[in-house]
């Protein structure tokens, strides 16, 4: 039994995450709505867009990123905390770190919030692309123009590099830890061993693959940027190297978020023309999940159970679906 | 759901020249438009209805390498940030810094796809210190370039120059490129709407708003390097000209073409020499065609459509003009001659 909780926010829906039995968007005009049932409370956290948002690791606040040059933490009740504050500048990209601790990057400084409340800042040659902690230890790999810095701000170790020539836009870890990937200007994928640093190319992409989701124990990763959904295989030992990835949810329609279930290898897919698919990997059957109309889908996230999905796009409209 | 791009105006010039003035008088004048404005540095300028946005330029090379394919990153950033915002702008205005090619600007706009579907290039605006433009040209590369880009061209501060300086300075700047819009100013005074809203990059108007262009079935129909052009002295021999900086331009004329020789012509030429040709605009009568077909290009980066039928009593004549650092004249116009029909 599939429920489905419409909403129409009217600005684009940056992110969506889930904070308990809350689903929370942040939105370009600067506010957050969280939704419980058909309820959506309103709280306006920026003055400007919120550019990133990320729930943090115990589920229990949404981290912000806005125009305005503030960094802030909303927990369920709306009560917003300001974290960091930039004036005059842009809060370009949020991740949320093991214990409290939030990285943002401004323009071409990366700055860690730490859990005593102190920061660490990082300046790069040029701007930051995305930013992730690893799955274990307090580290942080940067998306940048040629390559990915990995740094450690608890530490004074000075930050490793991971190169290879272009603009790196995002970065994410494999869930064990083992791979660095990115999705680039250029419209590939590149991925990085880290035990050895040997590089993975993943091209073809008609565009960018800004969106990618590690599936259920890191098994297969999911990439938008392309007709249908490509998933890498990561579960031989070297990787996806020389090997086929599957295209799931193949459509007319680019692919522009993707989002793993948590649990069973099954991917969400949101396409360019607002339609929703959930395609299982093991035979490709497809689940209609939103019709295709409107605008982009701009997020797409499960809770950690799998049992809702949240559905948000750029002109603002947003569903939360619910399977029993 | 049908979505409009956003226009993008590109404002160049050398330092002092008056960018940031041309720009306080955009964003002060009572136009009740909204504009978000990209500036390397917070300057003397912010008007509370506008957005002011910081960006360190920044040059992305793609994965080849090519200079032809470079972008703004700082921009593609920024666009996608102001895209999130609800409401919309009317307009972007890029402000370049002083010594920025303005190239990697209009390539974002062509090369990035996201950029592409929520923005549109308007026109390069550059803007010329009257008094300081001849030291510059013989100085810096980059005020050639920027000349050699734009098109719309403030002459400005002309109240410090003399008349006949300036009627050389304008002989000067045509030899670099003779197609651009030619405004004199003080103090950048100037009705928005010659900045604003040309559609240069347009295929349906880029060519309208040239003077030569607009000139259709004038009679003129050899390849004299003296056309019979009569706007002012200036226009008289525009043709094949090179500036002492090597950036010129070189205007072709021939009747209908064979499109299976020009189009891989075409393809090859900005191919070989994309990365000094500035910028390019042309006006194609193809055979058996009973349509124009209308190009424009940005170094390798070439687009052309058909654009509307030829008119009764329209001649059919094919126009190519190229703005370009060393341009091999004798090679372009024996290609383009070769192509036709």
């Amino acid at each position: 039994m599939t429920t489905a909780e419409d909403h129409a926010f009217h600005a684009f829906v940056v992110e969506a995450t889930f904070l308990g039995d809350t689903t929370a968007f942040a939105l370009g005009d600067g506010s957050l709505r969280l939704v419980a049932g058909p309820a959506a409370t309103r709280v306006a956290v920026h003055a400007g867009a919120i550019l990133s948002a990320a729930a943090t690791l115990d589920g229990r606040r949404i981290i912000t990123g806005g125009d305005d040059g503030i960094v802030a933490a909303t927990d369920v009740d709306g009560n917003v905390e300001r974290l960091a504050e930039r004036p005059r500048k842009w809060i370009d990209h949020v991740a949320a770190g093991p214990g409290d601790v939030v990285g943002f990057t401004i323009g071409r400084q990366v700055s860690v919030r730490l859990t005593d409340g102190g920061e660490r800042s990082l300046d790069l040659p040029r701007a930051a692309g995305g930013i992730a902690f690893a799955p274990k230890g307090l580290r942080l790999a940067i998306a940048r123009y040629d390559g990915v810095t990995l740094w450690w701000p608890a530490t004074e170790a000075e930050p490793t590099s991971l190169d290879w020539k272009g603009a790196h836009l995002t970065a994410a870890f494999s869930p064990d830890g083992k791979y660095v990937v990115t999705s680039m200007q250029d419209n590939a994928l590149h991925g990085w061993r880290l035990t050895d640093g040997k590089d993975m190319r993943m091209s073809g992409y008609p565009a960018k693959p800004r969106s990618i989701s590690w599936s259920a124990k890191g098994r297969f990763l999911a990439t938008s940027g392309a007709n249908a959904a490509i998933l890498w295989p990561f579960h031989f030992k070297d990787g996806p190297m020389g090997k086929a990835p599957l295209q799931l949810g193949a459509r007319e329609a680019l692919v522009t978020r993707v989002a793993c279930h948590p649990k069973q290898e099954l991917v969400a897919i949101g396409y360019q023309d607002g339609m929703v698919l959930a395609v299982r990997f093991a035979d490709a059957e497809e689940a209609l999940i939103r019709r295709p109309g409107g605008a982009p889908v701009s997020a797409l996230a499960w809770d950690g159970a799998g049992k809702r999905l949240a559905i948000g796009t750029e002109s603002g409209a947003a569903a939360v679906i619910t399977t029993d | 759901m049908p979505e409009t791009q956003i226009p993008v105006t590109v404002l160049t010039g050398y330092l002092g020249a008056g960018k940031t003035t041309l720009l306080n008088r955009i964003l002060s004048e009572n136009h009740g438009k909204r504009y978000a404005v990209v500036v390397n540095e917070f300057g003397e300028i912010g008007i509370d209805n506008d957005l002011i946005v910081e960006s360190d330029e920044e040059v992305y090379e793609m994965n080849n390498g090519c200079v032809c394919c470079t972008v703004r990153g700082d921009l593609i950033r920024v666009v996608e940030g102001l895209m999130k915002r609800p409401g919309g702008f009317d307009g972007i205005l890029v402000e370049t810094t002083g010594l920025a090619d303005p190239a990697p600007v209009a390539q974002t706009f062509f090369m990035d796809d996201d950029v592409r579907a929520k923005a549109k290039l308007d026109a390069v605006v550059t803007v010329a210190d009257a008094k300081h433009l001849a030291m510059r040209l013989a100085d810096a590369p980059e005020a050639q370039e920027q000349l050699g880009f734009a098109d719309v061209i403030l002459l400005n501060k002309t109240d410090l120059v003399g008349a006949d300086d300036l009627a050389a300075l304008e002989r000067r700047i045509r030899t670099i490129n003779p197609h651009a819009v030619i405004h004199r100013t003080e103090r950048c005074a100037i009705p928005l709407d010659k900045v604003l809203d040309r559609g240069a990059f347009d295929l349906d108007r880029v060519l309208s708003l040239d003077p030569d262009f607009l000139e259709g079935g004038h009679g003129d129909h050899d390849h004299h390097h003296h056309d019979h052009d009569h706007h002012d002295h200036d226009h008289d021999h525009h043709h094949d000209h090179i500036s002492e900086s090597g950036i010129g331009s070189l205007s072709l004329r021939a009747g209908e073409l064979d499109p299976n020789r020009f189009f891989p012509w075409i393809e090859q030429i900005t191919q070989a020499f994309g990365p000094d040709i500035l910028r390019l605009k042309g006006i194609i009568a193809l055979k058996d065609d009973p349509e124009r077909y209308v190009v424009q290009g940005v170094h390798m980066i070439i687009e052309g459509t058909h654009q509307r039928k030829w008119r009764d009593g329209e001649r059919r004549e094919s126009r190519l003009v190229f703005i370009g650092r060393r341009l091999e004249t004798d090679l372009l116009k024996a290609g383009f001659a070769a192509c036709q029909a």
